[in-house]
């Protein structure tokens, strides 16, 4: 059964938190048991490009609707098939990933993604997507969202 | 059951992958005259170019075909298939049998008969082996290049030249860049940005000779001018790879014609890739698509149909994704209008060198060129495939913060719930 995140735009408040937690569980400064709320001494300002999260909030001026879209891992995903360097692939447990080494910013993976979820990562080098943060748990934005607005579920 | 896949690209990695989600143990034999186990064609030119090492071509893991229980016979030609007998003959005399073929053996180069091509330091840019072979030759001390056809893989050529310090030219007989991706004012935006990196443009002419002695030493143009050269590369197209298959029974137009399921009208056998003409649901009609999805929805499809699970792959259109230097573009469907009833959508903010064209057609989009503001693009190739009406939002699709949320609220959560859930 792979896993999903499922936003409530309902509830979402648009805090952008989300982004934060997103790019605080991906940053290569991360300290080992730092909390995420450290996350502004841990990120080198000025040192690398700004960093990328993962996760897109949607927002649009003139509208009260806001809501973060991760990769929605198709069982079907099309950005595997585009991908010309096969840095974009399924893992065993179902997740999509981008092998940001391999790739080289071809951004076929862009072109193919219904969604839109993909993003440019750092530098605008390689694809940068939602990993679901397996390796931590829980995805850092579900679990940090202040008003419950993220969801992930097996489906 | 025995499947035969003559062809090593992204096609048969698709029909391998959809073979072994539904059948795990029967025999899967891969043929290829390359002896390289599934590279990346498209990435020869960043290979060329200094952007990805040999270990990087690869496609897959080196325990792909072991994984997968797949047999692979590397550097061995199948020089003809025997319908009847059900077997694909070998450049060494083997014979292979099969339950189920693939023929998915791609494109070859497009060559005109032209005086000197075969001199030494002319080359093509198709495969692996060829930007080797050029590699060499820079490292020999070429110096001025000279590259035929402006297309996808002609610029990407000249684009990895320049990187490597080579003079180049670049000679188109169209009187633009990039003709089958974009339109007039769309490349002349690329063909400056090009121009500016210093790769030079003969535009509306052709190679009439290549001029040397044993090697190559000038290249005469059919509008007269004289190019020095100390390579050549033809990169003027692809056409498809079956020469060893005409005069059979396969039914071949452009390419091997295939059905919606990726059928040949021999029984058992299939098509998919850059060698077969199946359905382009954007020009209505049947068509070569030489595009690495396509090849690998195509491969994939076949696979499931010779496994024995029904499924049909009828949303086949043209598109493309590619950049030169600092320049991105994704395209796909119809850039240039082929009919009066097409609307045309345009936003060029010449500040920020960005470019967005759409075309629509009974409301809903049939192409589009998107030049350096290509984020999301995915949705507007996604509404190509599934002919959704765009009629009430239709000025948002030039923005480059088009997003869901200018769709209904039932749309878009249909959309990315749906999408968690297929």
């Amino acid at each position: 059964m792979a896993k999903k995140i499922f936003p409530k735009e309902d509830v979402c408040v648009g805090c952008h938190l989300c982004e934060v937690y997103c790019v605080y569980a991906h940053s290569k400064y991360k300290k080992p048991n730092a909390k995420a709320h450290e996350l502004v001494k841990l990120y080198i300002k000025h040192k690398d490009s700004k960093p990328t999260p993962r996760i897109l909030v949607e927002e649009k001026s003139g509208t009260w609707t806001t809501f973060a879209l991760q990769c929605r891992h198709c069982d079907d995903a099309p950005c595997t098939k585009a991908c010309i360097t096969g840095a974009m692939k399924r893992l065993e447990d179902g997740r999509i990933v981008c092998d940001e080494e391999k790739c080289v910013g071809c951004w076929s993976c862009i072109m193919a993604c219904p969604h839109g979820a993909v993003r440019r990562g750092e530098n605008k080098k390689a694809a940068s997507k939602c990993d679901l943060c397996l390796e931590l748990g829980e995805p850092a934005c579900v679990k940090n969202c202040p008003n419950e607005a993220l969801e992930i579920k097996e489906v | 059951m025995k499947y035969v896949i003559i062809g090593n690209s992204v096609a048969a990695c698709g029909c391998i992958e959809a073979i072994r989600k539904v059948d795990a143990q029967n025999p899967i034999v891969v043929i290829s005259d390359e002896k390289y186990r599934v590279y990346s064609r498209p990435l020869i030119s960043y290979y060329l170019g200094g952007k990805v090492d040999e270990s990087k071509m690869y496609i897959r893991d080196e325990d792909y075909y072991e994984k997968n229980k797949v047999e692979t016979k590397l550097g061995k030609k199948a020089v003809a298939v025997d319908f009847k007998n059900k077997e694909v003959i070998l450049d060494d005399g083997e014979k292979v049998k099969y339950d189920k073929l693939l023929i998915a053996t791609g494109g070859k180069p497009f060559i005109p008969p032209t005086k000197g091509f075969e001199l030494k330091n002319v080359f093509t840019f198709i495969k692996f082996d060829d930007v080797k072979a050029i590699d060499e030759a820079i490292k020999n001390g070429a110096k001025k290049a000279v590259v035929i056809g402006a297309g996808l893989s002609g610029l990407k050529a000249a684009e990895a030249l320049i990187k490597r310090n080579l003079d180049v030219t670049v000679v188109e007989l169209a009187n633009r860049i990039l003709g089958s991706i974009l339109d007039l004012e769309a490349s002349k935006i690329v063909q400056d940005e090009l121009e500016k990196h210093g790769i030079v443009f003969k535009l509306e002419t052709s190679v009439d000779e290549i001029i040397g002695d044993g090697k190559v030493e000038k290249v005469k143009l059919k509008n007269g001018e004289v190019l020095d050269a100390d390579i050549v590369v033809f990169a003027i197209g692809v056409v498809p790879n079956i020469d060893f298959l005409k005069g059979t029974e396969l039914k071949i137009n452009r390419g091997i014609v295939v059905n919606n399921k990726m059928e040949t009208n021999i029984e058992d056998v299939y098509a998919a890739g850059d060698c077969a003409e199946g359905y382009d649901f954007v020009f209505e009609q049947q068509r070569v698509i030489p595009i690495w999805p396509n090849a690998y929805n195509q491969g994939e499809t076949a696979g499931y149909n010779m496994a024995g699970v029904e499924k049909t792959f009828d949303r086949g259109f043209p598109m493309n994704s590619i950049g030169f230097f600092d320049v991105h573009m994704i395209t796909a469907g119809i850039v240039v209008p082929t009919s009066s009833d097409i609307e045309v959508l345009v936003k060029h903010d010449k500040e920020k060198n960005t470019y967005r064209k759409i075309y629509l057609k009974n409301g809903r989009v049939v192409g589009f060129m998107f030049i350096n503001s290509i984020d999301r693009a995915g949705m507007i190739t996604n509404m190509i495939k599934e002919g959704f009406n765009v009629e009430s939002i239709k000025h948002r699709l030039l923005e480059e913060d088009f997003g869901y949320l200018d769709l209904p609220k039932e749309i878009r959560q249909e959309k990315i719930l749906g999408g968690a859930k297929a």
